[in-house]
């Protein structure tokens, strides 16, 4: 799409530019670059020689079982995060649809995770499930169920999906609300007139209706897990117990910054680069193909 | 409203009030612990009702004096938070203004290149080229400055296309008619095009300062010395003494102090946040 009417000037467009240029090359391009180029050398720890080893990075992740480990980790969180906090929220937004009285005051509520950072989300969970002074830990205690995240993985798990569902569902429930208010009333009229029920409406007029929200969902749901989470989970399990909570970009992280293997983390960060612009590739040809009703 | 029967809105109510309480109760219970003292929290189980402290505790976390895990007060982080986050949103919307403006406005050489140079940063966040970033950012000597904590988290695309899409929903005839009154392209710009763009400005406000003010890799990184931590990093530094040692009191407080600001943001401008929301993704 273009205007018709165009300014013109020989120096303006390029002074306008400028600025965004200038911080997108910097910050941008030349460090994305160096990821890449970093990715096929082996350099010391001290930075003081570097050589080229063509793909030797790669190699030596693919067959390393902790990375494999950590893939399959980050599969399992967000697959748990994205079903788990999308049949939620699309729970509360089926009912904050039919609500009239208090919605308003419903929806202040449901909005509110939103504006907590999600390393701060880490900090309250990780309150409420503390093994020895925790509210949540304390009950399950009493009921018979022995809660210590510090050293069972599995509830390591349970504790960062919570926080990052908990999180997540704002945004989640504001999608579905507003894809729920967009479909047509007189097509749930007419499906009442022919008799059906809410619970069939829900199944054969509204959860249809809705699939392009949430497939759109789905996928920044995923990107949510695999980015976003990384303040939930350094607040929270540090990727502990061992390294059970140590989703890839906790990984590239720690290889990084703790352990200082620069070219194993660059090639995790380049891996991580195609993850993204394959997700986002995903999504936006989806939206060119998106179904008109 | 199609049907009414009565225990469909009871269902309804039932389900929200559910739904309310699991995402209110964390918040809860921050609240809660906030107004206690350090020593009434660790009693197994912990009170459930409002305690007495509160001023106390505030007191401690705004301006330091408890034993904390850092010397600097959370007044002094609330303020890095805050510069932080006002820099990150207003350079993000100038800089994006600007260039979508040309983008739009303007036929030029390379113009292509440049707009798909743009759409390109759109798909990586910060997060995986914290490394290399992090290695420019030290060799500029950026390190523990607010240039250092903001510019990187600038370079990002998301509010140019917002503008670019508006821009383009501008009619014509209002540039033909300034053209016809012999205004210039910034005229037009600052004149005619930045009204218009006005609730579009609210929007990304709002959520761009909600994004800035909840960093967090970035600032871990970043920030080596005390007095630039941002809030979000603080809270984190002071869990340091490990599980029953913390003043969960003082960490509750600050909990709750770091997330007002975005909180308030969020309600009093819930209207824009939910427009932003929806555009930023589109």
């Amino acid at each position: 799409m273009e205007k018709r009417v165009l300014f013109r000037s020989s120096w303006l467009p390029w002074a306008l530019i400028l600025p965004q240029m200038l911080i997108i090359s910097i910050f941008f391009f030349w460090p994305a670059s160096q990821a890449l180029l970093q990715s096929l050398q082996l350099e010391d720890a001290f930075g003081l020689s570097r050589e080229f080893v063509g793909l030797d990075n790669f190699r030596r992740l693919f067959n390393d079982p902790t990375y494999h480990a950590s893939f399959k980790i980050t599969a399992q969180f967000s697959v748990l995060v994205a079903v788990i906090g999308l049949s939620l929220s699309l729970v509360l937004a089926i009912f904050a649809d039919r609500v009239v009285r208090g919605a308003m005051v419903y929806k202040t509520l449901l909005i509110m995770p939103y504006a907590v950072a999600p390393a701060i989300a880490g900090v309250l969970w990780i309150f409420i499930f503390s093994p020895s002074i925790g509210v949540l830990s304390y009950g399950l205690g009493q009921l018979g169920y022995n809660w210590n995240h510090l050293m069972n993985e599995g509830q390591a798990m349970a504790l960062i999906v919570i926080a990052s569902v908990w999180k997540q569902i704002s945004y989640n429930f504001l999608f579905f609300l507003a894809g729920l208010q967009s479909i047509p009333k007189s097509l749930i009229e007419a499906a009442s007139i022919d008799g059906a029920g809410p619970w069939r409406r829900f199944w054969s007029i509204q959860l249809p209706l809705l699939s392009p929200t949430t497939f759109f969902l789905l996928v920044i749901n995923i990107v949510y897990a695999f980015f976003d989470t990384f303040g939930i989970i350094d607040a929270m399990t540090a990727g502990g117990p061992g390294q059970a909570t140590s989703i890839l970009v906790y990984k590239v992280y720690q290889d990084g910054f703790k352990a200082l293997d620069l070219g194993g983390s660059a090639a995790q960060s380049v891996i991580l680069m195609m993850i993204v612009v394959a997700l986002t590739v995903v999504q936006f040809r989806y939206v060119e193909k998106k179904v008109n009703y | 409203m199609v049907d009414r029967s009565r225990w469909l809105t009871i269902l309804s109510h039932t389900v929200m009030l559910l739904g309310v309480l699991m995402v209110a109760f964390p918040l809860y219970l921050a609240l809660i612990a906030s107004t206690h003292t350090a020593e009434a929290i660790v009693q197994v189980p912990m009170p459930l009702l409002p305690g007495s402290n509160m001023w106390e505790t505030y007191k401690a976390a705004l301006f330091g004096g408890g034993k904390l895990g850092s010397n600097t007060s959370v007044a002094h982080m609330m303020w890095v938070s805050f510069v932080t986050a006002i820099v990150i949103t207003v350079g993000k919307i100038l800089i994006s203004l600007l260039s979508a403006f040309a983008i739009v406005y303007f036929r030029f050489p390379f113009k292509m290149f440049f707009f798909w140079a743009i759409f390109v940063t759109l798909m990586l966040p910060v997060e995986v080229r914290i490394l290399p970033t992090y290695k420019v950012v030290a060799d500029l000597g950026m390190i523990n400055t607010y240039a250092g904590l903001t510019l990187p988290l600038i370079a990002s695309a998301t509010a140019t296309f917002l503008f670019r899409q508006f821009f383009l929903t501008v009619p014509d005839e209002l540039v033909e008619a300034a053209r016809m009154d012999g205004a210039g392209p910034m005229r037009f710009f600052k004149d005619i095009l930045l009204p218009l763009s006005k609730t579009s400005i609210a929007a990304l406000f709002v959520i761009q300062f909600i994004y800035g003010w909840n960093q967090y890799l970035w600032p871990l990184l970043m920030t080596t010395s005390e007095d630039m931590y941002p809030v979000v990093i603080g809270i984190k530094r002071m869990l340091a003494g490990g599980e029953a040692a913390n003043d969960w009191n003082i960490v509750m407080a600050t909990a709750i102090l770091a997330m007002l600001p975005p909180a308030l943001v969020v309600i009093l401008m819930q209207k824009w946040f939910v427009k932003g929301l929806v555009d930023t993704e589109k």
